[in-house]
Protein backbone atom coordinates (compact mmCIF):
# COMPACT_ATOMS: atom_id res chain seq x y z
CA UNK A 1 0.00 0.00 0.00
CA UNK A 2 1.25 3.58 -0.85
CA UNK A 3 1.49 6.12 1.64
CA UNK A 4 -1.55 8.14 -0.99
CA UNK A 5 -3.72 5.07 -0.76
CA UNK A 6 -2.79 5.02 3.07
CA UNK A 7 -4.23 8.72 4.04
CA UNK A 8 -7.45 8.42 1.48
CA UNK A 9 -8.49 5.22 3.64
CA UNK A 10 -7.62 6.80 6.63
CA UNK A 11 -9.13 9.86 5.54
CA UNK A 12 -12.29 7.99 4.72
CA UNK A 13 -12.24 5.25 7.62
CA UNK A 14 -11.77 8.46 10.05
CA UNK A 15 -14.89 10.38 8.42
CA UNK A 16 -16.92 6.98 8.14
CA UNK A 17 -16.28 6.10 11.94
CA UNK A 18 -17.13 9.83 13.27
CA UNK A 19 -20.81 9.41 10.92
CA UNK A 20 -21.10 6.48 12.11
CA UNK A 21 -20.92 7.10 15.97
CA UNK A 22 -23.67 10.38 15.48
CA UNK A 23 -25.70 7.99 13.29
CA UNK A 24 -26.32 5.36 15.51
CA UNK A 25 -28.17 7.84 17.40
CA UNK A 26 -29.96 8.92 14.71
CA UNK A 27 -31.21 5.65 13.32
CA UNK A 28 -32.30 4.85 17.06
CA UNK A 29 -34.19 8.08 17.56
CA UNK A 30 -36.11 7.33 14.02
CA UNK A 31 -34.26 10.01 12.44
CA UNK A 32 -32.75 8.88 9.75
CA UNK A 33 -34.10 11.04 7.94
CA UNK A 34 -32.59 14.44 9.89
CA UNK A 35 -29.36 13.15 9.43
CA UNK A 36 -30.44 13.54 5.11
CA UNK A 37 -31.83 17.02 5.58
CA UNK A 38 -28.23 18.65 8.11
CA UNK A 39 -26.41 17.25 5.34
CA UNK A 40 -27.94 19.40 2.84
CA UNK A 41 -28.91 22.06 4.69
CA UNK A 42 -25.25 22.40 6.07
CA UNK A 43 -24.59 23.08 2.09
CA UNK A 44 -25.19 27.24 2.33
CA UNK A 45 -23.01 27.44 5.06
CA UNK A 46 -20.02 25.46 3.89
CA UNK A 47 -20.46 28.08 1.14
CA UNK A 48 -20.48 31.15 3.03
CA UNK A 49 -17.46 30.22 5.17
CA UNK A 50 -16.28 29.11 1.96
CA UNK A 51 -17.04 33.16 0.53
CA UNK A 52 -16.41 35.12 4.23
CA UNK A 53 -12.71 33.87 4.70
CA UNK A 54 -11.79 32.46 1.20
CA UNK A 55 -10.36 29.48 2.28
CA UNK A 56 -11.21 26.17 3.79
CA UNK A 57 -10.29 26.83 7.35
CA UNK A 58 -11.68 24.35 8.96
CA UNK A 59 -12.89 26.22 12.02
CA UNK A 60 -15.25 28.81 10.94
CA UNK A 61 -16.35 26.07 8.57
CA UNK A 62 -17.49 23.91 11.46
CA UNK A 63 -18.79 26.85 13.32
CA UNK A 64 -20.76 27.87 10.67
CA UNK A 65 -22.27 24.38 9.36
CA UNK A 66 -22.78 23.50 12.80
CA UNK A 67 -24.95 26.73 13.39
CA UNK A 68 -26.73 26.19 10.47
CA UNK A 69 -27.77 22.45 11.29
CA UNK A 70 -29.00 23.18 14.48
CA UNK A 71 -31.15 26.07 12.51
CA UNK A 72 -32.54 23.72 9.98
CA UNK A 73 -33.55 21.75 12.68
CA UNK A 74 -35.00 24.29 14.54
CA UNK A 75 -36.92 25.53 11.22
CA UNK A 76 -37.79 21.95 10.83
CA UNK A 77 -39.17 21.43 14.87
CA UNK A 78 -40.85 25.37 14.05
CA UNK A 79 -43.10 23.80 10.49
CA UNK A 80 -44.19 21.02 12.05
CA UNK A 81 -45.47 22.77 15.47
CA UNK A 82 -46.73 26.12 14.10
CA UNK A 83 -47.26 25.38 11.09
CA UNK A 84 -49.24 22.07 11.33
CA UNK A 85 -47.05 20.43 8.82
CA UNK A 86 -46.02 16.82 9.12
CA UNK A 87 -42.66 15.94 10.41
CA UNK A 88 -41.56 14.45 7.19
CA UNK A 89 -43.06 17.28 4.79
CA UNK A 90 -41.27 20.12 7.40
CA UNK A 91 -37.74 18.16 6.80
CA UNK A 92 -38.21 17.41 3.17
CA UNK A 93 -39.11 21.79 2.47
CA UNK A 94 -36.38 22.66 5.02
CA UNK A 95 -33.57 20.82 3.86
CA UNK A 96 -34.33 21.21 -0.04
CA UNK A 97 -34.88 25.07 0.14
CA UNK A 98 -31.41 25.27 2.58
CA UNK A 99 -29.77 23.00 -0.51
CA UNK A 100 -31.05 25.06 -2.90
CA UNK A 101 -29.90 28.29 -1.51
CA UNK A 102 -26.24 26.53 -0.91
CA UNK A 103 -26.35 25.65 -4.43
CA UNK A 104 -26.46 29.50 -6.00
CA UNK A 105 -23.94 30.75 -3.58
CA UNK A 106 -21.54 27.80 -4.71
CA UNK A 107 -22.06 28.49 -8.27
CA UNK A 108 -22.02 32.62 -7.59
CA UNK A 109 -18.89 31.83 -5.76
CA UNK A 110 -17.20 28.87 -7.35
CA UNK A 111 -15.08 31.75 -9.34
CA UNK A 112 -13.79 33.27 -6.33
CA UNK A 113 -13.12 30.77 -3.99
CA UNK A 114 -11.21 27.27 -4.28
CA UNK A 115 -14.78 25.49 -4.45
CA UNK A 116 -17.25 23.71 -7.18
CA UNK A 117 -20.13 21.37 -6.77
CA UNK A 118 -18.70 18.25 -7.89
CA UNK A 119 -16.49 18.31 -5.13
CA UNK A 120 -18.99 19.18 -2.43
CA UNK A 121 -21.31 16.94 -3.54
CA UNK A 122 -19.50 13.81 -4.58
CA UNK A 123 -16.36 14.84 -2.40
CA UNK A 124 -13.05 14.59 -3.65
CA UNK A 125 -11.29 12.56 -1.62
CA UNK A 126 -8.45 11.36 -3.99
CA UNK A 127 -7.01 14.85 -3.60
CA UNK A 128 -6.45 14.32 -0.17
CA UNK A 129 -3.03 14.00 0.01
CA UNK A 130 -2.49 16.50 -2.14
CA UNK A 131 -3.08 19.01 0.73
CA UNK A 132 -0.67 18.88 3.43
CA UNK A 133 0.19 20.54 6.44
CA UNK A 134 3.57 21.77 6.91
CA UNK A 135 5.23 22.95 9.83
CA UNK A 136 7.26 26.27 9.62
CA UNK A 137 10.28 24.08 9.42
CA UNK A 138 9.12 22.52 6.23
CA UNK A 139 7.83 19.04 8.27
CA UNK A 140 5.48 17.53 6.72
CA UNK A 141 2.60 16.70 9.20
CA UNK A 142 0.00 14.67 6.84
CA UNK A 143 -3.05 15.74 4.87
CA UNK A 144 -5.27 18.25 6.76
CA UNK A 145 -8.20 16.78 6.07
CA UNK A 146 -7.21 13.54 8.06
CA UNK A 147 -6.74 15.97 10.77
CA UNK A 148 -10.14 17.89 10.42
CA UNK A 149 -11.44 14.13 10.10
CA UNK A 150 -9.82 13.24 13.20
CA UNK A 151 -10.29 15.86 15.47
CA UNK A 152 -14.01 15.43 14.82
CA UNK A 153 -13.96 11.90 14.76
CA UNK A 154 -12.44 11.70 18.83
CA UNK A 155 -14.86 14.49 19.32
CA UNK A 156 -17.90 12.37 18.81
CA UNK A 157 -15.62 9.55 20.76
CA UNK A 158 -15.75 11.80 23.72
CA UNK A 159 -18.98 13.08 23.13
CA UNK A 160 -20.49 9.70 23.07
CA UNK A 161 -18.95 8.21 25.74
CA UNK A 162 -19.38 11.02 28.28
CA UNK A 163 -23.06 11.37 27.36
CA UNK A 164 -23.65 7.94 26.59
CA UNK A 165 -26.89 7.66 29.64
CA UNK A 166 -27.56 10.54 28.43
CA UNK A 167 -28.06 9.80 25.07
CA UNK A 168 -29.42 6.84 25.81
CA UNK A 169 -32.14 7.43 27.71
CA UNK A 170 -33.61 10.38 25.57
CA UNK A 171 -33.43 8.14 22.87
CA UNK A 172 -34.96 5.63 24.62
CA UNK A 173 -37.84 6.86 26.77
CA UNK A 174 -37.82 10.72 26.15
CA UNK A 175 -40.59 11.14 28.70
CA UNK A 176 -39.22 9.10 31.84
CA UNK A 177 -35.92 11.40 30.69
CA UNK A 178 -38.00 14.53 31.04
CA UNK A 179 -39.70 13.21 34.06
CA UNK A 180 -35.90 12.80 35.58
CA UNK A 181 -35.28 16.22 34.69
CA UNK A 182 -33.04 15.01 32.02
CA UNK A 183 -33.54 17.72 29.21
CA UNK A 184 -35.22 15.86 26.13
CA UNK A 185 -34.59 19.21 23.97
CA UNK A 186 -31.04 20.06 25.07
CA UNK A 187 -29.51 16.14 24.17
CA UNK A 188 -31.64 16.59 20.84
CA UNK A 189 -29.99 19.53 19.75
CA UNK A 190 -26.59 18.31 21.09
CA UNK A 191 -26.77 15.47 18.93
CA UNK A 192 -28.21 17.87 15.88
CA UNK A 193 -24.97 20.30 16.46
CA UNK A 194 -22.52 16.85 16.46
CA UNK A 195 -24.08 15.57 13.18
CA UNK A 196 -23.73 19.02 11.61
CA UNK A 197 -20.12 19.31 12.30
CA UNK A 198 -19.18 15.71 11.35
CA UNK A 199 -21.16 16.41 8.18
CA UNK A 200 -18.78 19.32 7.13
CA UNK A 201 -15.90 17.53 8.80
CA UNK A 202 -16.92 14.51 6.25
CA UNK A 203 -17.78 15.92 2.89
CA UNK A 204 -14.91 16.85 1.90
CA UNK A 205 -13.78 13.13 1.59
CA UNK A 206 -17.23 11.74 0.94
CA UNK A 207 -19.14 14.51 -0.06
CA UNK A 208 -22.45 15.97 0.63
CA UNK A 209 -24.64 13.39 -0.41
CA UNK A 210 -22.72 10.34 0.13
CA UNK A 211 -22.02 11.37 3.89
CA UNK A 212 -26.07 10.34 4.09
CA UNK A 213 -24.82 6.74 3.34
CA UNK A 214 -22.29 6.97 5.98
CA UNK A 215 -24.18 8.43 8.72
CA UNK A 216 -27.16 5.80 8.17
CA UNK A 217 -25.87 2.26 6.47
CA UNK A 218 -22.67 1.53 8.85
CA UNK A 219 -25.50 2.22 12.13
CA UNK A 220 -28.05 0.24 10.48
CA UNK A 221 -25.72 -2.40 9.51
CA UNK A 222 -25.00 -2.74 13.21
CA UNK A 223 -28.40 -2.22 14.62
CA UNK A 224 -29.15 -5.50 12.84
CA UNK A 225 -26.51 -7.36 14.03
CA UNK A 226 -26.39 -6.82 17.98
CA UNK A 227 -29.07 -6.03 20.26
CA UNK A 228 -26.54 -4.60 22.80
CA UNK A 229 -26.24 -0.62 22.33
CA UNK A 230 -23.10 -0.15 23.01
CA UNK A 231 -21.99 -3.15 20.94
CA UNK A 232 -23.94 -1.75 18.53
CA UNK A 233 -21.85 2.16 18.75
CA UNK A 234 -18.21 -0.48 18.51
CA UNK A 235 -19.93 -2.64 15.16
CA UNK A 236 -20.92 0.29 13.20
CA UNK A 237 -17.67 2.14 13.63
CA UNK A 238 -16.14 -1.00 12.19
CA UNK A 239 -18.59 -1.29 9.82
CA UNK A 240 -18.01 2.26 8.83
CA UNK A 241 -14.02 1.66 8.76
CA UNK A 242 -14.65 -1.56 6.22
CA UNK A 243 -16.51 0.48 3.77
CA UNK A 244 -13.52 2.76 3.80
CA UNK A 245 -10.97 0.00 2.91
CA UNK A 246 -13.43 -2.39 0.71
CA UNK A 247 -13.92 1.31 -1.03
CA UNK A 248 -11.09 2.00 -1.71
CA UNK A 249 -10.36 -1.25 -3.39
CA UNK A 250 -13.12 -1.77 -5.09
CA UNK A 251 -12.60 2.06 -7.19
CA UNK A 252 -9.04 0.83 -7.56
CA UNK A 253 -10.44 -1.85 -9.66
CA UNK A 254 -13.21 -0.54 -11.29
CA UNK A 255 -11.57 2.83 -11.67
CA UNK A 256 -14.38 4.59 -10.52
CA UNK A 257 -15.67 7.24 -7.70
CA UNK A 258 -13.65 6.10 -5.19
CA UNK A 259 -16.49 7.43 -2.53
CA UNK A 260 -18.98 5.80 -4.75
CA UNK A 261 -17.23 2.87 -3.75
CA UNK A 262 -17.05 3.43 -0.03
CA UNK A 263 -21.39 3.92 0.27
CA UNK A 264 -21.60 1.02 -2.22
CA UNK A 265 -19.58 -1.16 0.29
CA UNK A 266 -21.42 0.02 3.37
CA UNK A 267 -25.05 -0.92 1.77
CA UNK A 268 -23.62 -4.18 0.65
CA UNK A 269 -22.46 -4.53 4.13
CA UNK A 270 -26.16 -3.91 5.73
CA UNK A 271 -28.01 -6.05 2.67
CA UNK A 272 -25.49 -8.87 4.29
CA UNK A 273 -26.37 -7.93 7.66
CA UNK A 274 -30.16 -7.93 6.96
CA UNK A 275 -29.85 -12.00 5.62
CA UNK A 276 -27.86 -13.23 8.45
CA UNK A 277 -29.88 -10.91 10.93
CA UNK A 278 -31.29 -13.73 13.51
CA UNK A 279 -32.46 -11.03 15.96
CA UNK A 280 -35.24 -9.29 14.07
CA UNK A 281 -37.74 -11.80 14.37
CA UNK A 282 -40.31 -8.46 13.15
CA UNK A 283 -41.80 -8.71 16.70
CA UNK A 284 -41.51 -5.10 17.00
CA UNK A 285 -42.33 -4.73 13.29
CA UNK A 286 -46.43 -3.46 12.35
CA UNK A 287 -46.24 -5.34 9.43
CA UNK A 288 -45.86 -8.62 11.50
CA UNK A 289 -49.11 -8.20 14.21
CA UNK A 290 -52.14 -9.48 13.72
CA UNK A 291 -55.76 -7.36 13.11
CA UNK A 292 -56.58 -8.50 16.85
CA UNK A 293 -53.08 -6.79 17.75
CA UNK A 294 -53.01 -3.85 15.80
CA UNK A 295 -56.40 -3.08 17.46
CA UNK A 296 -55.29 -3.61 21.40
CA UNK A 297 -52.46 -1.02 20.19
CA UNK A 298 -54.73 1.50 18.54
CA UNK A 299 -56.67 1.21 21.65
CA UNK A 300 -53.98 1.48 24.48
CA UNK A 301 -52.79 4.62 22.64
CA UNK A 302 -55.85 7.06 23.56
CA UNK A 303 -55.46 9.97 25.70
CA UNK B 1 -69.60 18.62 41.34
CA UNK B 2 -67.59 18.50 44.23
CA UNK B 3 -68.34 16.13 47.18
CA UNK B 4 -67.11 15.55 50.57
CA UNK B 5 -64.20 13.47 50.06
CA UNK B 6 -62.74 16.38 47.48
CA UNK B 7 -63.94 18.96 49.65
CA UNK B 8 -61.84 17.55 52.52
CA UNK B 9 -59.39 16.99 50.40
CA UNK B 10 -58.76 20.14 49.53
CA UNK B 11 -58.75 21.36 53.02
CA UNK B 12 -56.43 19.18 54.30
CA UNK B 13 -54.12 20.53 51.13
CA UNK B 14 -54.36 23.84 52.31
CA UNK B 15 -53.69 23.51 56.05
CA UNK B 16 -50.61 21.27 55.30
CA UNK B 17 -49.12 23.11 52.44
CA UNK B 18 -46.96 24.80 55.16
CA UNK B 19 -46.04 21.55 57.09
CA UNK B 20 -43.73 18.79 56.28
CA UNK B 21 -47.01 16.87 56.00
CA UNK B 22 -47.60 18.42 52.78
CA UNK B 23 -49.71 16.14 50.07
CA UNK B 24 -47.83 13.86 47.32
CA UNK B 25 -50.09 16.10 44.62
CA UNK B 26 -51.75 19.03 44.66
CA UNK B 27 -53.41 20.04 41.34
CA UNK B 28 -54.80 23.83 41.06
CA UNK B 29 -56.67 24.92 38.61
CA UNK B 30 -55.17 23.15 35.76
CA UNK B 31 -56.17 23.70 32.33
CA UNK B 32 -54.60 22.14 29.15
CA UNK B 33 -54.80 22.50 25.19
CA UNK B 34 -54.26 20.77 22.58
CA UNK B 35 -54.19 22.80 19.33
CA UNK B 36 -56.17 25.31 21.29
CA UNK B 37 -58.88 23.08 21.90
CA UNK B 38 -59.09 22.32 25.60
CA UNK B 39 -58.72 18.97 26.82
CA UNK B 40 -58.16 19.59 30.77
CA UNK B 41 -60.92 22.21 32.61
CA UNK B 42 -60.02 23.79 35.41
CA UNK B 43 -59.32 20.38 37.23
CA UNK B 44 -58.82 20.82 40.72
CA UNK B 45 -57.90 18.36 43.47
CA UNK B 46 -55.81 17.17 46.14
CA UNK B 47 -54.18 13.82 47.02
CA UNK B 48 -54.09 12.29 50.57
CA UNK B 49 -50.85 10.64 51.28
CA UNK B 50 -50.95 6.25 51.22
CA UNK B 51 -53.75 5.76 49.07
CA UNK B 52 -53.83 3.72 45.45
CA UNK B 53 -55.80 5.86 43.62
CA UNK B 54 -57.44 5.40 40.03
CA UNK B 55 -57.75 7.88 37.31
CA UNK B 56 -61.20 6.46 35.37
CA UNK B 57 -63.25 8.35 32.64
CA UNK B 58 -63.73 7.86 29.02
CA UNK B 59 -61.32 7.73 26.41
CA UNK B 60 -60.57 11.25 25.40
CA UNK B 61 -61.27 12.18 28.92
CA UNK B 62 -57.49 13.21 29.20
CA UNK B 63 -56.45 10.86 31.45
CA UNK B 64 -53.12 10.42 30.14
CA UNK B 65 -52.68 14.30 29.40
CA UNK B 66 -53.97 14.77 33.46
CA UNK B 67 -50.91 13.27 34.44
CA UNK B 68 -48.61 14.10 31.68
CA UNK B 69 -49.16 18.16 32.48
CA UNK B 70 -48.69 17.18 36.40
CA UNK B 71 -44.89 15.87 35.26
CA UNK B 72 -44.90 18.93 33.12
CA UNK B 73 -44.68 16.86 29.91
CA UNK B 74 -46.74 18.74 28.10
CA UNK B 75 -47.62 22.78 29.15
CA UNK B 76 -50.58 23.54 30.67
CA UNK B 77 -52.60 26.75 29.88
CA UNK B 78 -53.15 27.94 33.38
CA UNK B 79 -52.78 26.48 36.34
CA UNK B 80 -50.45 25.35 38.57
CA UNK B 81 -49.01 21.62 40.46
CA UNK B 82 -46.95 21.31 43.61
CA UNK B 83 -45.61 18.14 44.79
CA UNK B 84 -45.11 17.65 48.33
CA UNK B 85 -46.02 21.26 49.04
CA UNK B 86 -43.14 22.32 46.27
CA UNK B 87 -42.74 22.52 42.52
CA UNK B 88 -41.63 19.67 40.68
CA UNK B 89 -38.09 20.47 39.93
CA UNK B 90 -37.45 20.50 43.77
CA UNK B 91 -38.95 17.38 44.19
CA UNK B 92 -38.11 14.97 41.37
CA UNK B 93 -36.37 12.34 43.05
CA UNK B 94 -39.57 11.87 45.27
CA UNK B 95 -41.49 11.59 42.32
CA UNK B 96 -41.69 8.46 39.66
CA UNK B 97 -43.18 8.52 36.51
CA UNK B 98 -44.46 5.24 34.65
CA UNK B 99 -45.08 6.10 30.83
CA UNK B 100 -47.38 4.33 28.85
CA UNK B 101 -45.54 0.67 27.67
CA UNK B 102 -46.34 1.19 23.79
CA UNK B 103 -44.75 5.20 23.94
CA UNK B 104 -41.46 3.44 23.72
CA UNK B 105 -39.39 1.23 20.86
CA UNK B 106 -39.00 -2.38 22.28
CA UNK B 107 -36.69 -3.32 19.87
CA UNK B 108 -34.33 -0.97 21.08
CA UNK B 109 -30.60 -2.40 21.74
CA UNK B 110 -30.72 -3.02 25.89
CA UNK B 111 -31.84 -5.71 28.27
CA UNK B 112 -34.22 -5.27 30.95
CA UNK B 113 -31.80 -4.82 33.85
CA UNK B 114 -30.17 -1.73 32.02
CA UNK B 115 -33.70 -0.25 31.69
CA UNK B 116 -34.65 -0.81 35.21
CA UNK B 117 -31.10 0.76 35.79
CA UNK B 118 -32.47 4.20 33.96
CA UNK B 119 -34.61 4.60 36.65
CA UNK B 120 -31.70 5.37 38.88
CA UNK B 121 -30.30 8.41 36.65
CA UNK B 122 -32.25 11.28 38.10
CA UNK B 123 -29.67 10.13 41.10
CA UNK B 124 -26.21 10.57 39.09
CA UNK B 125 -24.52 13.91 38.50
CA UNK B 126 -23.45 14.68 34.95
CA UNK B 127 -20.29 12.78 34.46
CA UNK B 128 -20.74 9.58 37.31
CA UNK B 129 -21.15 5.99 36.37
CA UNK B 130 -24.25 4.03 37.86
CA UNK B 131 -23.18 2.85 41.36
CA UNK B 132 -22.81 -0.69 43.13
CA UNK B 133 -25.50 0.36 45.22
CA UNK B 134 -27.53 1.40 41.93
CA UNK B 135 -27.22 -1.77 40.23
CA UNK B 136 -28.15 -3.53 43.51
CA UNK B 137 -31.28 -1.45 43.63
CA UNK B 138 -32.50 -2.40 39.83
CA UNK B 139 -31.82 -6.13 40.97
CA UNK B 140 -34.01 -5.85 43.93
CA UNK B 141 -36.57 -4.39 41.80
CA UNK B 142 -36.39 -6.81 39.45
CA UNK B 143 -36.84 -9.41 41.95
CA UNK B 144 -40.09 -7.54 43.52
CA UNK B 145 -41.72 -7.95 39.91
CA UNK B 146 -40.59 -11.73 39.68
CA UNK B 147 -38.21 -10.82 36.60
CA UNK B 148 -34.77 -11.37 38.06
CA UNK B 149 -34.34 -13.94 36.05
CA UNK B 150 -34.50 -11.82 32.32
CA UNK B 151 -32.53 -9.60 33.76
CA UNK B 152 -29.96 -9.84 31.13
CA UNK B 153 -32.80 -10.65 28.41
CA UNK B 154 -32.89 -8.39 25.34
CA UNK B 155 -36.32 -6.19 25.83
CA UNK B 156 -37.95 -6.98 22.33
CA UNK B 157 -37.89 -10.78 23.37
CA UNK B 158 -39.85 -9.78 26.66
CA UNK B 159 -43.77 -10.15 26.76
CA UNK B 160 -46.38 -7.43 26.66
CA UNK B 161 -46.94 -8.07 30.36
CA UNK B 162 -43.03 -9.06 31.42
CA UNK B 163 -42.18 -5.45 29.64
CA UNK B 164 -44.96 -3.66 31.63
CA UNK B 165 -43.29 -5.51 34.81
CA UNK B 166 -39.57 -3.99 33.84
CA UNK B 167 -41.70 -0.52 33.45
CA UNK B 168 -42.85 -1.32 37.15
CA UNK B 169 -39.67 -2.09 38.53
CA UNK B 170 -37.68 0.72 36.99
CA UNK B 171 -40.00 3.22 38.77
CA UNK B 172 -39.33 0.91 42.08
CA UNK B 173 -35.64 1.68 41.46
CA UNK B 174 -36.39 5.34 41.59
CA UNK B 175 -37.75 4.91 45.02
CA UNK B 176 -40.17 7.53 44.97
CA UNK B 177 -42.83 8.06 47.17
CA UNK B 178 -45.34 9.17 44.98
CA UNK B 179 -45.69 6.88 41.53
CA UNK B 180 -47.81 8.23 38.59
CA UNK B 181 -48.85 5.28 36.00
CA UNK B 182 -50.23 5.44 33.30
CA UNK B 183 -52.38 2.39 32.12
CA UNK B 184 -50.05 -0.01 33.56
CA UNK B 185 -52.64 -2.78 33.02
CA UNK B 186 -53.22 -1.92 29.10
CA UNK B 187 -52.84 -5.29 27.13
CA UNK B 188 -51.18 -7.44 30.04
CA UNK B 189 -51.68 -11.15 31.18
CA UNK B 190 -53.49 -12.20 33.88
CA UNK B 191 -50.75 -12.94 35.72
CA UNK B 192 -49.18 -9.88 35.13
CA UNK B 193 -51.75 -7.96 36.33
CA UNK B 194 -52.42 -9.69 39.30
CA UNK B 195 -48.52 -9.80 40.39
CA UNK B 196 -49.39 -5.75 39.68
CA UNK B 197 -52.33 -5.36 41.90
CA UNK B 198 -50.12 -7.21 44.72
CA UNK B 199 -47.02 -4.61 43.98
CA UNK B 200 -49.85 -1.98 44.37
CA UNK B 201 -50.68 -3.07 47.77
CA UNK B 202 -47.33 -3.45 48.67
CA UNK B 203 -46.45 0.08 48.22
CA UNK B 204 -49.27 1.10 49.64
CA UNK B 205 -47.99 -0.54 52.92
CA UNK B 206 -44.83 1.07 53.20
CA UNK B 207 -46.45 4.25 52.42
CA UNK B 208 -46.52 4.97 49.21
CA UNK B 209 -49.32 7.01 47.31
CA UNK B 210 -49.53 5.54 43.80
CA UNK B 211 -51.84 6.88 41.12
CA UNK B 212 -52.94 4.95 38.24
CA UNK B 213 -54.93 5.46 35.09
CA UNK B 214 -57.49 2.59 34.72
CA UNK B 215 -59.73 1.61 31.94
CA UNK B 216 -61.45 -1.33 33.73
CA UNK B 217 -64.52 -0.28 35.59
CA UNK B 218 -65.19 -3.81 36.65
CA UNK B 219 -61.51 -4.09 38.91
CA UNK B 220 -61.33 -0.37 40.33
CA UNK B 221 -63.56 -1.51 43.26
CA UNK B 222 -61.53 -4.14 43.97
CA UNK B 223 -57.63 -2.67 43.33
CA UNK B 224 -57.96 0.95 44.68
CA UNK B 225 -58.88 3.01 47.59
CA UNK B 226 -59.75 6.15 46.16
CA UNK B 227 -61.11 7.23 42.67
CA UNK B 228 -60.67 10.52 40.18
CA UNK B 229 -63.51 10.24 37.73
CA UNK B 230 -62.67 12.77 34.76
CA UNK B 231 -64.47 14.15 31.78
CA UNK B 232 -62.23 16.86 30.43
CA UNK B 233 -63.53 18.14 33.85
CA UNK B 234 -62.78 16.87 37.05
CA UNK B 235 -66.48 15.39 37.97
CA UNK B 236 -65.57 13.91 41.10
CA UNK B 237 -62.40 12.97 43.57
CA UNK B 238 -63.03 10.80 46.96
CA UNK B 239 -62.98 7.21 48.41
CA UNK B 240 -64.19 4.60 46.56
CA UNK B 241 -67.49 4.07 48.58
CA UNK B 242 -68.83 7.92 48.39
CA UNK B 243 -67.69 8.22 44.60
CA UNK B 244 -67.91 5.39 42.83
CA UNK B 245 -71.52 5.62 42.60
CA UNK B 246 -74.22 4.88 39.35
CA UNK B 247 -74.90 8.50 39.59
CA UNK B 248 -71.16 9.98 39.31
CA UNK B 249 -70.02 7.52 36.70
CA UNK B 250 -73.12 8.51 35.13
CA UNK B 251 -71.99 11.53 35.04
CA UNK B 252 -68.29 10.92 34.06
CA UNK B 253 -69.40 8.86 30.78
CA UNK B 254 -72.58 10.66 29.92
CA UNK B 255 -74.78 8.78 26.97
CA UNK B 256 -71.61 6.87 26.67
CA UNK B 257 -71.65 4.23 29.32
CA UNK B 258 -74.36 2.96 27.40
CA UNK B 259 -75.45 -0.89 27.40
CA UNK B 260 -72.68 -1.60 24.67
CA UNK B 261 -70.10 -0.73 27.08
CA UNK B 262 -71.46 -2.43 29.65
CA UNK B 263 -71.34 -5.69 27.78
CA UNK B 264 -67.94 -5.37 26.31
CA UNK B 265 -67.12 -4.86 29.93
CA UNK B 266 -68.82 -7.71 31.25
CA UNK B 267 -67.53 -10.05 28.43
CA UNK B 268 -63.85 -8.99 29.04
CA UNK B 269 -64.62 -9.55 33.30
CA UNK B 270 -65.92 -12.86 32.16
CA UNK B 271 -62.74 -13.92 29.75
CA UNK B 272 -60.42 -13.05 32.83
CA UNK B 273 -62.38 -15.28 34.94
CA UNK B 274 -61.22 -17.77 32.05
CA UNK B 275 -58.25 -17.15 31.88
CA UNK B 276 -57.34 -16.52 35.55
CA UNK B 277 -59.55 -19.27 37.83
CA UNK B 278 -58.87 -17.66 41.13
Amino acid sequence: MDLNAFWIILTGALAAGACALVGSFLVLRKMAMLGDAISHAVLPGIAIAFFLTGSRAPLPMLIGAGAIGVAASVMIEALHRNGKLQQDASIGITFTWLFAVGVILISLFAGAVDLDQDCVLYGEIAYVPLDVITTGGGISLGPRAVWVVGAVFLLNLLFVILFFRQLKIVSFDSALAASLGISTALWHYALVGMVSLTTVAAFESVGAILVVAMLIAPAATAYLLTDRLKRMLVLSVASGVLSAVGGYYLAALLDGSIAGAMAVVAGGQFALALAISSRRSGAGNPAFLSVPQLISNQHEKNL
Amino acid sequence: MENDGMQNGNENGRESAQSLAASPLEVHDLTVSYNRRPVLWDIDFTVPEGKLIAVVGPNGAGKSTLIKAAMGLIPSASGYVRFFGRDLSESRQRVAYVPQRTTVDWDFPTDALDVVLMGRYGRLRLFQRPRRADVEAAHQALQKVGMEQFANRQISQLSGGQQQRVFLARALAQDAELYLMDEPFAGVDAATEAAIVELLRQMRASGKTVIVVHHDLQTVQDYFDWVLLLNMRLIAFGPMETTFTNELLQKTYGGRLSLLTEVADLMRHEQRKERDPL
